[in-house]
């Protein structure tokens, strides 16, 4: 292939600027003392005060980082069992069935799965707040891990297992010791992928969540719908920051674990 | 090998989840559709459906929804392309991912303020004379920002599938004497074509179910299924009504999986992963 004319470069660049504009944009203006999106008037830190001294806020960023780490951890447990189970079912029918059901949920718009689950949640006679939030982002999250985890299982060798067993190892050793380092970088893309699920989650917990539980994404939206206030912009500035930490920490896990992957297939 | 309790076990939370949290939502919104307002038993729901009212809904969220899709893939296929060629093209590929892991609330809300009437889209109208014109609460504005959402998931299907591509074969294509354009036509874009299906899958069937951003940006202007459904659950209270339109989601998302769907064991949207 050739070398990167001018034409793709300018595409790549306003492509990148498009991408990018509105979050700077967002960011820019939350050092704004005029209080609004539009003339720039002086720069001020006070949003970011405002967002500090908001306790109903705090507590709101509060819940949706536990709801978060809490689902990323449990539909990562359940996530890996079930990339287990499907790797052992032999029969091919059972095995073709179970992953399509696994792929509903991905599938499925977010609207269709709140709805659904705040039928569920009323039928079984769940609350609706903390628990019912938290048990959609686990359930939600739980295919994606699976979709992660899977290919690793698939491309494991079975001689490694064999070799294993041979050398006298458990069947729990086989699983602690081969297999779960093995499939690793599966399971941590998981766990991420369903962290960033559940932080990004709306319309699901927009369904499901009662009169006094909130996360930040519905708050977001019930601020925004009563207009333009500059202490969403300092939220943004300070969640931008935040995920790209959080990219970079994954990028940066995810090249160790690589390496000694592609090392010893090439 | 481990013995057959153990694997069963393995099984045990995994087909929980299933039967709760996948059969068990569909089956009760299809129950639910068969009951009207009042609690009574009756196909009601699915005549008012096939009234003028929500078929013309149905059609118009279709419309927006192949809208979207189309504009997403035009930037998104040429970006994709353009994007496997540059030198590091894992972390252009991770700078084009991030702008998606921001949170799509705030996304939707900077377009408010870009778009709003005094926003810098209506200051450069106004400098180069067009003068300020009304962009949010617009059709445009909707796809528009519908489009800038899905860019990225778009790309991330179309890039893997280019990537996995032999370039021996590119190279043939060309030592054969194919101009650029016949390569593309005949080479590239049949055998990325996987990538393109599921960058349609992970577009079309959120785009016809969008409600955040069409009550934020599009005013009242747009109401596509999703926007509908929200409406009968959240608002109205019909659940029945609102389980109704579901069904008919959940049979057209079939569909579409149906037409999108590859026989590829992973797929394409699962990422590179050989």
């Amino acid at each position: 292939m050739g070398k990167q004319s001018n034409i793709q470069k300018f595409f790549l660049t306003i492509v990148f600027i498009i991408l990018y504009a509105p979050i700077f944009f967002l960011i820019f203006y939350s050092f704004n003392s005029n209080g609004t999106m539009s003339s720039f008037e002086s720069f001020t830190w006070e949003h970011y005060a405002a967002v500090f001294e908001d306790t109903r806020l705090i507590m709101i960023v509060f819940n949706t980082v536990i709801v978060a780490l809490l689902s990323a951890l449990v539909s990562t447990a359940v996530g890996v069992l079930g990339a287990l189970a499907i790797v052992y079912l032999k029969n091919r029918k059972l095995r073709n069935t179970l992953l399509s059901l696994n792929n509903v949920l991905i599938v499925s718009p977010d609207v269709i799965i709140g709805a659904s689950f705040l039928i569920l949640f009323t039928a079984v006679g769940v609350r609706l707040g903390f628990a019912s939030v938290l048990i959609s982002h686990i359930a939600f999250s739980i295919p994606i891990v699976v979709l992660m985890v899977l290919p690793k299982l698939l491309e494991m060798s079975d001689s490694l297992i064999d070799a294993a067993r041979d050398l006298g190892a458990s069947g729990r050793d086989v699983l602690t010791r081969v297999i779960i380092p093995y499939i690793k970088p599966g399971i941590f893309a998981g766990f991420f992928l369903a962290l960033t699920y559940s932080l990004d989650d709306f319309a699901v917990t927009f369904f499901v969540t009662g009169n006094g539980f909130s996360t930040l994404s519905v708050e977001i939206y019930s601020m925004a719908r009563a207009g333009i206030t500059l202490t969403i912009n300092a939220l943004s500035g300070l969640i931008f920051i935040v995920t790209v930490g959080l990219v970079l920490v994954y990028y940066a896990l995810n090249r160790r674990n690589r390496t000694p992957v592609t090392g010893v297939k090439k | 090998m481990q013995n057959k309790s153990t694997r069963a076990l393995y099984l045990i939370p995994y087909g929980a989840w299933i039967l709760l949290f996948v059969i068990a939502p569909i089956a009760l919104v299809v129950y639910y559709s068969l009951f009207n307002i009042h609690g009574d038993l009756t196909l009601a729901n699915y005549r008012a459906f096939f009234s003028s009212i929500y078929l013309e809904l149905t059609l118009s969220s279709f419309w927006y929804a192949f809208l979207i899709t189309l504009f997403s893939l035009l930037i998104a296929y040429p970006t994709a392309y353009f994007l496997t060629k540059t030198k590091n093209k894992q972390l252009w590929l991770l700078l084009i991912i991030i702008p998606s892991w921001i949170n799509l609330l705030l996304k939707t809300y900077a377009f408010i303020g870009i778009f709003g009437q005094y926003g810098p889209i209506n200051a450069f109208f106004a400098a180069i004379g067009i003068g300020s014109t009304q962009l949010l609460f617009t059709d445009f504005s909707f796809i528009f920002v519908s489009v800038y959402i899905f860019i990225p998931f778009m790309i991330l299907p179309i890039f893997n599938a280019i990537d996995r591509l032999n370039p021996a074969l590119i190279d043939a294509s060309r030592d054969l004497g194919a101009s650029p354009w016949t390569t593309f036509r005949k080479v590239i874009l049949p055998l990325t074509m996987n990538g393109v299906k599921s960058g349609i899958q992970v577009t079309f069937i959120p785009a016809l179910s969008l409600f955040m951003i069409t009550r934020l940006i599009a005013g009242n202007k747009v109401i596509t299924l999703g926007t509908a459904i929200e409406q009968q659950f959240l608002v109205t209270q019909n659940w029945g009504m609102g389980s109704t339109i579901a069904v008919f989601l959940i049979l057209f998302m079939f569909i579409i999986m149906l037409f999108t769907g590859q026989k590829e064991k992973g797929g394409a949207s699962v990422g590179k992963t050989k």
